[in-house]
Order: structure tokens, then sequence, then C-alpha cells
């Protein structure tokens, strides 16, 4: 795909609407996205983000409880919802002459969930148990460890699921500010694709969400990070017998000129994932890979940005080989990006990376629901069009540039270092 | 808009072709982006390993990368992600999987590497204790993994000790330390060749050059294949067979419950998938979800998945809850079981989860994947090529009392296999 087939509108209430037609297949994906989320909390309110998104499935008068996933379901449709630091958002992918259904769910639920106090409280437990489910991970406690250190001031400092302490406290009213504050269509963007007429759906978006007044959004966090003034290191000592490294940094933001830089940095070194979106690919032949996995000193290497509006972080762990220590597995992390502070890249890790993001890019636009995700992210960062550039702005980079921004981020100061350490355990626990 | 019925695979749009040593390759055309999917299915697996070899098939797999008769493991992957491409190689329970991925202009050099890893494999022996160093670790970190550790608890209370399905297909710490080089290369000579092999592409091809192409690829390759005797009985369970768990440090219970289920091709498989949908699928978790989650905020997940399959593959339940609540959970899913028993499924609901089943087929074939692993269970269970044409029809003409009868004979609230992993004051 590419940006010539976009239309994109602004409603006069401020939503922003942008549509592609697919007509390889009868289908059309829905997609409505908000400008909030854990960046938007602050202490004593955390996982509020999170906790609107499941309320937004617990009825409004028209759609009451149990009924959007019934209608959707029922219709032959997908749909879920996503909350992260700097966005929520709502999908369903449906049958194309069904995709009404979406819109009218969506512009319901944008101004008239209910918030039923007793619903508030069932879904308190079931997010705490999701919480729960988590904290069984090691990987998830070592995360929230890292972030809590290297975010003493940005609300990038908590997860996007909340603290505990948080869960258990916030109120059904909390919670309702919260949706008031940030769900008007002049803080949201639409974003539709797949098969039906352009011309027909801008007019049932408009038809459905024209109505809806606009509000005051309130403004984004202003409590911005200081620099970094030496390094920080965390040990979390837990069960199990498999031990894990973190070597983080603060990341440039998506609108960083250093962001692309970064993005074939980590390539080199760790693998393209998917364009620093998720995605799997191998990362079998990165610098990574080679010193640690093929090195016997750890099993996996993984890490790389992802795409934040606000510096957030990046860096690369690895899962301890058992006979290994963490110690090892950070200084060989280490000695690595010491190498390519030192040396340039080559053409040819260069030319790979280049490669690995077109190919991404073609599988990408395999389904609407991909395609119609990928927009909507791309306009959460800025406009759709930063996601069509990005090939030509990765291909715009120099191994100077990729040098430069492994001195200037992976600098001892601007690190954040993190082990997951397992521990013998009596049996009767913590 | 795009014709709905012709869009899905079928007989027209399919190509299939059956070559002289048995394979069997199936393409589907797709221009709606410029990638390829390639998935091959071997019949070689865990049922073909003994017990005190447990992860052998799996080992084997996972060794197929490392090194071939014309490329180390280094210029494997070096060819495969220079172009963006990935490949993926996994041993399960009855079949060995292999997977490419690339733009559809590198499908010939995709497909170069894995015809070179799955006919031309080397083993060497510094790679294999690579591996087995790779596994040790993950079984390493399954041991520490609640919801992996309960499905291990319920496959040994659920199968009897001598059936493969009781056993981890991807072993133990003490099988796979065990296992030398040489059990691997005798598994793979003895077990791995183009007898049952089925292959399907899907992206921006040519049905006539990818024949040609895969032809020169495997058409010279023979043998292979283990007898397979059929897997020992699976007999339901007659009571509540329970194994617990204690995982110290943990915050959450995982439970598992369950039964060994219909396999792919038994005439109840349908029904039963039919019912395993109202069961705990739909919107949100069907009737499960609805009990333990919506009205009762027991668990962030409790669904059912029913497996199929070429042999009884399980029929169960997930759910993590937290410690203080698993009875309490354990008992809701047996109410469920009960209702779905004694209650035939009201018209309205049985109604709404025909439509979403056949509904959502579309979305189910959108992506290549979606379509290769739909062409590979229709060559592989012997379905036909037009069997997503047929299958709205086959769903459609399901009754509630066929549903009733068929989880009446599958699932019973007093006689089923439940495996819990969690903090240790749940252990008692």
């Amino acid at each position: 795909m590419d940006g010539t087939q976009i239309v994109k509108r602004q409603l006069e209430n401020g939503l922003t609407v942008v549509l592609r037609e697919v007509h390889q297949a009868p289908v059309a994906s829905f997609w409505l996205w908000y400008r909030v989320g854990s960046r938007n909390e602050v202490p004593g309110r955390t996982g509020a983000s999170h906790w609107v998104e499941h309320m937004l499935f617990k009825g409004t008068p028209t759609f009451p409880k149990g009924t959007i996933d019934r209608l959707i379901s029922r219709e032959g449709g997908v749909s879920n919802a996503m909350t992260w630091i700097d966005w929520t958002t709502y999908f369903a992918t449906l049958p194309a002459d069904r995709i009404e259904l979406a819109l009218r769910i969506e512009a319901d639920r944008m101004v008239n969930a209910l918030f039923d106090p007793d619903e508030v409280e069932a879904e308190r437990t079931v997010i705490i148990s999701e919480r729960q489910g988590s904290e069984n991970n090691p990987r998830f406690r070592l995360a929230e460890a890292i972030q809590a250190i290297a975010f003493r001031v940005h609300p990038y400092h908590h997860m996007v699921i909340g603290d505990m302490a948080d869960l258990k406290t916030m109120s059904r009213d909390d919670l309702y500010r919260h949706y008031r504050a940030y769900y008007v269509p002049n803080n949201a963007v639409a974003v539709a694709v797949g098969d039906f007429d352009g011309e027909a759906m801008l007019g049932q978006i408009e038809a459905l969400f024209g109505s809806i007044p606009p509000g005051p959004v309130p403004p984004p966090p202003r409590r911005e990070e200081p620099p970094p003034d030496g390094e920080r290191r965390v040990i979390l000592q837990g069960e199990g017998t498999t031990a894990y490294v973190d070597l983080s940094i603060r990341a440039p933001r998506a609108l960083d000129p250093d962001y692309f830089p970064m993005i074939v940095l980590d390539a080199v070194m760790v693998g393209s994932g998917g364009l620093g979106m998720g995605g799997t690919t191998t990362n079998h032949t990165t610098r990574l890979y080679r010193r640690l996995v093929e090195g016997e000193l750890a099993t996996a290497v993984y890490g790389g940005i992802t795409p934040t509006l606000d510096p957030y972080l990046g860096g690369y762990g690895a899962t301890v080989r058992t006979g290994h220590t963490p110690e090892e597995v950070e200084a060989a992390i280490w000695a690595e990006i010491e190498r390519v502070k030192q040396e340039p890249i080559s053409e040819e890790e260069f030319a790979k990376a280049l490669k690995q993001a077109r190919a991404q890019f073609a599988y990408s636009s395999e389904s609407v629901t991909s395609q119609a995700r990928w927009l909507g992210f791309a306009e959460m960062m800025d406009s759709y069009e930063w996601f069509f550039t990005y090939l030509d702005r990765l291909a715009q980079v120099t191994a100077e540039d990729v040098r430069r921004v492994a001195q200037t981020y992976f600098d001892r100061r601007n690190l954040i270092v993190g082990w997951y350490v397992p521990e013998e355990r009596r049996d009767d626990g913590r | 808009m795009a014709d709905s019925w012709r869009s899905l695979p079928g007989p027209e749009n399919v190509a299939r072709y059956e070559l002289e040593n048995g394979i069997v390759l199936l393409v589907r055309e797709n221009d709606t982006s410029p990638s390829v999917v390639i998935t091959g299915s071997l019949l070689v697996g865990a049922v073909d390993e003994p017990a005190e070899q447990a992860g052998l098939a799996a080992f084997t797999a996972a060794c197929l990368d490392r090194g071939t008769e014309r490329r180390s493991f280094e210029q494997i992957y070096e060819e495969v992600e220079s172009i963006g491409a990935a490949i993926h190689v996994a041993g399960g329970g009855h079949v060995t999987h292999f997977v490419g991925k690339s733009l559809a202009e590198d499908l010939p050099r995709i497909l170069d590497v894995l015809a070179d890893l799955v006919r031309h494999p080397t083993f060497p022996e510094e790679q294999v204790e690579k591996v087995r160093g790779e596994i040790l670790t993950a079984l390493a970190e399954r041991a520490n993994n609640t919801q992996a550790m309960a499905a291990l608890a319920f496959q040994e209370v659920a199968y009897p000790p001598d059936h493969p399905y009781s056993r981890s297909a991807r072993g133990y710490p003490e099988t796979i330390q065990r296992l030398r080089r040489e059990d691997l290369v005798r598994f793979y000579r003895e077990g791995y060749g183009p007898r049952g092999m089925i292959v399907a592409v899907v992206g921006a091809v040519q049905a006539e050059t990818v024949r040609s192409q895969i032809e020169a690829a495997f058409g010279d390759w023979e043998g292979g294949g283990f007898r397979r005797d059929g897997l020992p009985e699976a007999p339901p369970p007659t009571e509540v067979r329970r194994k617990v768990v204690p995982m110290p440090g943990k915050v959450q219970s995982d439970i598992v419950l369950g039964v060994p289920g219909p396999p792919r091709t038994h005439p109840d498989f349908l029904t039963a998938s039919l019912a395993n949908t109202i069961f705990g699928v739909f919107g949100m978790y069907g009737r499960l979800g609805r009990n333990v989650r919506d009205e009762q905020g027991l668990a962030y997940y409790a669904f059912s998945r029913l497996d199929g399959g070429m042999g009884p593959g399980p029929w169960r339940v997930i759910a993590g809850v937290h410690p203080t609540n698993v009875r309490r959970t354990v008992e809701s899913i047996r109410q469920e079981i009960r209702r779905m028993r004694d209650e035939p499924i009201p018209a309205e609901e049985l109604e709404d989860n025909k439509a979403y089943i056949t509904g959502s087929l579309p979305l189910r074939l959108e992506t290549n994947e979606g379509v290769a692993g739909a062409l590979i269970e229709m060559e592989r269970y012997g379905l036909g090529l037009d069997y997503l044409r047929r299958y709205p029809d086959l769903i459609r003409a399901i009754t509630a009392e066929e549903i009733q009868q068929v989880v009446r004979r599958w699932l019973d609230p007093d006689a089923f296999a439940l495996g819990i992993a969690g903090p240790p004051e749940e252990a008692s």
C-alpha cells in the first residue's frame, strides 16, 4: 500500500477520519483511537486509562453489558481494544456489509458508557487478576522495576495496568472523570480500511459522529523527565531458576530525527523486530545473537525502541543460559555496544536492515485489520505520512548517524541496568 | 463489493498437485500484497518417540536449521535474514511443520533453504549441544510458568501413562540431557520423508511456477515415515483426577480442566466445536466468560479450547485466578458443564453462535498464513477442497439436541482431569 490511496478529513467537531478502500476480500476494519494512555495518568489514578477501556464493554443504554461482544460475534466479526502508554484503541473487523455496526458502537460509547458502580467493582477484581497474572512473570516484574527507576518525574514511570495500590482504591468517579475528559471527538482518530465506498463511509461516519460535541482536552503531561545524571541499577530477586538481564536506555521519541538511526542500530544489534512495533522475525545474524546466544551465554536476546510520543525506553535484554551469570551477560552486551560505538556498521548490515523493513511493510498490508492498525498508529505519533515516509527516511540514515546515536544514547549516564536473579526459596513462600 | 463466496479458497482457485513421491502441493494465488507464505507438514512427531526419549522429535526438528550439507547455521540465517524473510521449523505431536515467509520475489531462495534443511541436515555436534542448552533453559523457564505447569499437570492426569499425550512433547530436563546426537540422526533418518507430506504455498505467485519449483526442490526425495500402529486408548475419566503443582513466590494460580476430546475426523468433532464456542469462546469467552469473568469478576481469562487434531486432543478450560478463588472457579466450570448437559441451547444463542462461526470464516482467511493453515487442514483430514464452501451448511444443520448429546458424551461435571499450578497455600 502507499499513501496515494488514503483519504483524510476532519469533521467540524474535530474528529480526524482516515480511510482506505481495499477490495480484495469482503471485509472491513474500523478502528477508533484516542490520545490517552498511562502517560496521561497521575499517582493515585494509575491504570485509569486501561480500566476505562474495560468499562467501555460494560454497557451503554443502547448497548447493555455483554451485547457489544455478542453483536460483533454474531455478525462474524472480531473486536478488541488495547491501551498503551500513549493511546487507547478500539477495533472491529467484520464482513464489509456489516461494518456500520462497529461505527454505531464506537459513536455510542464515545459518550454514553454507564460506568455502573456494580460493574466497576466487578471489573476491579478482573483487572487485579490481570495484574497478578502478569506478576507471575519475572520479566514483567523486571520491566516494571526498570521503568520505575528510569522515570522519576515523567508518567512513563508506571505500567499501563497501573499500581496495585491504585487498582484497589480508585473510585467509579475517578474513572468516569478520566473518560469524560479524554473521550471527545477532537481527541480521537477514526480509521476504516476495507471493501467499502469511501464517500459512503465518510457519510456514515459524519452521520454517526458528527453531532458529538467537542470538549476541552486536558493538556499533555508537562512533567518532563530531567536529563539523566548517572547509571541506575536494579536487582530483583525471585522464584524460578532463570536469570534475565536488561540494559535499557532513555531513547529518542518517534518524531526525533535520531529515531531512524536508532532503528538501524537496533536492527544490527538485535534484529528488526516489526519496525519497532511488534511482529516477529528471527535475529540469528545480529551482533548480540552471535555474541551471546552463539557464544552460549544466553538463550535469547531481544529489545529495541518502540515509537512513542515522549522519550521512552530502548536497549537490549537477554535470557541468561543456565550455568551462566548476569555479570557475564551484561559484560558481553556492553562489549558489543562499545564495538558499535567505535566502528561504523558495514554496508551489508545496512542493506539487510533496509530489506527487512521493506519486507515488514509488505507483510503488514496483507490484512485490512493490520493496515488500519498501522494508519491509526501513525496518526497517534504524527500523521499517516509518518508510516509512508518510513522507508525513505530509513534509507537516508548513514553509518555515521548510527555510530553517533550509539555513542549518544548508550552513554553510561543514560543507562538503566536491570537484573532478575533467581533465589533459593523455602517452600513456605515469600 | 468483493464476492464473499468466491473469495474463499475452493476447488476453482486452489491448485492441487500430487507429486510421484507422495507429496501433495496446494497453491492459492493472492496478489493482495507482494509476499508469500510456504508451509510444509511432515508426518513425524512426538507420537513416534518412546517415553524415555520424550522431546526427541522436537529436539530433532530444532536442529534442522543448525547446519546442512551445503550451509552452516550462520549461512542459513544470513541468506534468510538478509532478504527480510523468516523461516521456522517446529516438531509437534503428530506432525512437524516448516514455515517460510518472504517477499514473493524471494520464494525460490527461501524454498532452496527450506528444502536443504529438511532434506540434508547434518546435526553438527557443537550445534546439538547449543540447542540442548537452549532447550534446558526453556524448560527451566517453563518450570517457573504457572500456565505451562498447570497444562502439564493436566496432561498427566487426563491421559493414561502409556499414552504419548500424557507426556510433554517438549520433553523434560532428564530426557533432554540423555539424548545423544546419534538418537537425533537416527530419528531423522527413519522418520523424515515425503510420504504423507503436504505443502501449501499462498501469495503473489503463479501456481504452475510454484509446482515446478517444489518439484525441483522435493521431487527426488524418497522414503521416510515411521510405521504408526495407532495410539493407545484414552478413555474418558471416570472421576475427578487432580494434580497440583505448588509454586512458591507466585501470586496467581492457573487452572486447566478437561478431558481427552474427539479427534478432528471424529463424527462428533464439528458439533463439539460448536458446543465449545457456546461454552467458552463466543463474544468474550462464551458462557464461561460470562459466569467467571463478567458476573463473578474472578478471572481475567477463563475460556475453553477444543484441539481436535489427529488424535484425542484435549477439550479443556483454561483459567487464571487468585489462589483463594480456585475452588469457586472449578465449581463455576462444573456448573456450566452441567447446564450444557441438562438444558438445550436456547434458539437465539444457538443462532448467534452459528452466525459467528460461519460469518467469521473470511476473517480467519485474511492472511496468507491463515489460508495456508486452512489448506493443510483440508488436505490432512481429507475434508475436500470444497470444504470451506460446505462448512456454513454443515454448521447450520447442527441442532440443539445434537449439541446436548455430544456434550453428554464428552463432558461430565463429576469426571474430569484437573491441573492446578500456583502459590502453595492451595496445594493442600
